[in-house]
This record gives C-alpha cells, structure tokens and sequence, in this order.
C-alpha cells in the first residue's frame, strides 16, 4: 500500500481520482488504496450527529473557545481577537498544516503548543494544562475554522521529524507487541471485536468521543492506544507524540478536516 | 452558565408539528464512578428538563443517572400561536438554567 500513497501524494487530486476509478479492481486492493475518514465508518445516525452543528455536541466546546477568544488574559490583559483578529479570516487553515516548524525552538510544535506559547508570551498568561477544557475549547475553536480544507503539513524543515514519527509508527510496543501500523495500514478496515479498524487519519480533532462523553485531543487518542497494547503512554506534548501527529497528518495530506468531528 | 445548542424554526405555518432540539452541556456525573483515589465522586446530574409554549408547559422529561453526558433531547410541538418556548434544566447542586426561544406562526 505504500507505493500507490506516496503515489497519490505526489500527484494530487487528478490522479487520486484516476487511481480510485481502478481501485474497484478487487475490495482488498480498494481497501489499500483508498483513504478514508473514520467518519465514512460510522454508522448512519452518528454521521448525521456530525454533520448538524446543532446536534453535534463538540458545537459547545467551539462556542466556550469563542468566548474564550475573546476574553483578556494574563498580565497583558489581552485577547486573542485583539491580535488575531475575526478567526474565521485569520485562522482559516491554521489548523491544516500544524504540527508546524516553529523557528525559536526548530522543533514541530502542534496546535495546542502554539496555543500555549502564545498565552505565555503575547498575554503573559500561565499555559493551559494539556487536555483541560480551555484547551481543548480554543483549539477546537481555531481547528473549526479550517473545517473542509486540505490537511497541508508538509513543510520541509520538518522531514526528519516526519520520518521519526513514521518510525515511530511502524514501531513494535507494550506486551502485546503490536506496532500501529499493524492495525491502521495492515489491519484497517477489518473489525477488531465489534468496530472497524480505522485507517487512522486524524482529521477531526479535537473529536467529540461517544465513549469519551467529551471533548478530547490527538494525543488523549493516541495515549489510549498505546495503553491499548499495553505500553507506557508518552507524555502529553512530548516530542514523540508530535512526532506522531506529524506523521500521521502528512499522511493523512489532502484529506479534509471535519473538526469538531463526533466518532463512537 | 452551561453552553446550549437548540434548534427550533424561526417560523412555521399554522397547525403544523414542528421538530424541537435541546442539547446541554452538562458532565451528568452518575454518582457510582469512582475518581483516580478510589473516592465515590458525588453525582451531579440534571434531574428534569421541561419546554414550555407561551409559558403553558407543553414537554417534559426526567433524567436518570443513565442518560449519557450532554443531554440532547429532541420533540415535536403543534404551532399555534406565535410566541416563545422557554427551556428549562433543573438538577442536583442547584442547577438551574432557563433559555429562550421566539417562535413565528404565519
């Protein structure tokens, strides 16, 4: 499978169509060759769940972020909005390229770092704990903006970070010894007990978890299935899990965002 | 004030059924869960949820330490004259919130 991939990546949308018109060659290579969201998995009801912003609950995490956008903070008394403007102008497609280089460090820094950093540097503000709902209420709130673009997280700066969470993906782990791409790329598709093994891309976070009853990030995913396989989860905002999360977005190039999603 | 979403159409013709949703945010703690120390987390849950049409309570609902979190409930009204529905939460800890909603009826 990863050589029609790369071969999608490289050629763009054109050829993605050309090579899906072929895929109905047999349902085994279809299943190799097309991407798919996890939302085209789901059953009917919780895809119409998604799909209406009035019945989809992670619709009330983007209205706390809202108000929180607008809210001064820390010692600089000062909002969001006063830098940033009306975020569906300044943050439309933010979302789709992050994790991001971020020059100060030279390291990939994902959406809720970005967020944290400029509380502390430009409103002088402490850092929202990883995974609280302000978090996860402003993240949402900027991810929302992107809602239907391209992911695009292919600044080249960050190859070989990609290429450690590439790794990192292809790596055995726990007592169960399972790597994730023995489900999400091998595996994807089948059912593991009663739900169906997604492929994995991460185009709806933060994503409103039936399971869950809440709001939660990439990495709260993540963490879940590393402890799923019975593994030591890597710290929230680690180098690992963004190193992850850059992967699994460059992967997932060209599909588009649904934040807030709603998955079982 | 917990974060609501409600749907009701802003107009709707005489003597027709119309579709009303609710949904709240609202953890709906069910008060058998244990916390990360092993302690009971006390429940805190919205006990009724009630729809009034012009002030005349028009649908009502009790909610059990089963419903999931954020509640959202969806029900059918008769127009008949134009007007406001009123949404009201009650629960555990003195949860409280009413919202309103105008409703046209051509």
């Amino acid at each position: 499978m990863r050589g029609p991939e790369r071969f999608l990546r490289r050629f763009g949308a054109g050829v993605a169509a050309a090579a899906l018109g072929l895929s109905f060659v047999g349902a085994d290579e279809a299943r190799r060759t097309e991407r798919r969201s996890g939302f085209d998995d789901m059953s009917r009801e919780t895809q119409a769940m998604q799909r209406d912003d009035t019945a989809n609950p992670g619709m009330l995490w983007v209205q706390e972020g809202e108000a929180l956008w607008n809210r001064k903070e820390g010692t600089a008394a000062r909002a969001c909005a006063e830098c940033h403007g009306d975020a569906a102008a300044s943050m439309r497609g933010v979302a789709a390229r992050h994790p991001a280089f971020d020059p100060a460090t030279e390291q990939p820094i994902g959406l809720e770092g970005r967020i944290n950093r400029c509380r502390q540097v430009h409103q002088g503000a402490d850092a929202f704990a990883w995974e609280s709902q302000d978090l996860l209420a402003v993240t949402v709130f900027v991810a929302h903006q992107s809602r239907g673009m391209p992911v695009a997280a292919e600044d080249p700066r960050l190859a070989p970070f990609r290429e450690n969470g590439r790794r990192l993906f292809g790596e055995r782990l726990g007592q169960l010894d399972l790597s994730c791409a023995q489900c999400h790329d091998d595996n994807a598709g089948k059912r593991l007990a009663g739900s169906v093994v997604p492929q994995g891309h991460p185009t709806g976070y933060p994503l409103y978890r039936l399971e869950w009853q809440g709001l939660g990030s990439l990495q709260r995913r993540l963490r879940n299935c590393m402890a799923g396989v019975r593994s030591e989860p890597h710290a929230y905002g680690s180098a690992a899990l963004v190193e992850l999360e850059l992967f699994l977005m460059s992967r997932a190039g060209g599909m588009a965002l649904e934040a807030p999603a709603v998955r079982p | 004030m917990a974060r609501v979403l409600i749907n009701v159409p802003r107009t709707v013709r005489r003597g027709e059924v119309f579709e009303i949703r609710a949904l709240i945010q609202h953890t709906m703690e069910t008060g058998y869960r244990p916390d990360a120390g092993g302690e009971v987390v006390p429940r805190d849950i919205i006990r009724r949820f009630a729809c009034a049409y012009n002030g005349e309570e028009v649908f009502a609902a009790e909610l059990s330490p089963a419903v999931a979190a954020n509640p959202f409930l969806v029900f059918t009204a008769v127009a008949a004259e134009s007007g406001t529905l009123s949404f009201t939460w009650t629960g555990d800890n003195g949860f409280s919130q009413t919202e309103t909603r105008p409703v046209a009826v051509e």
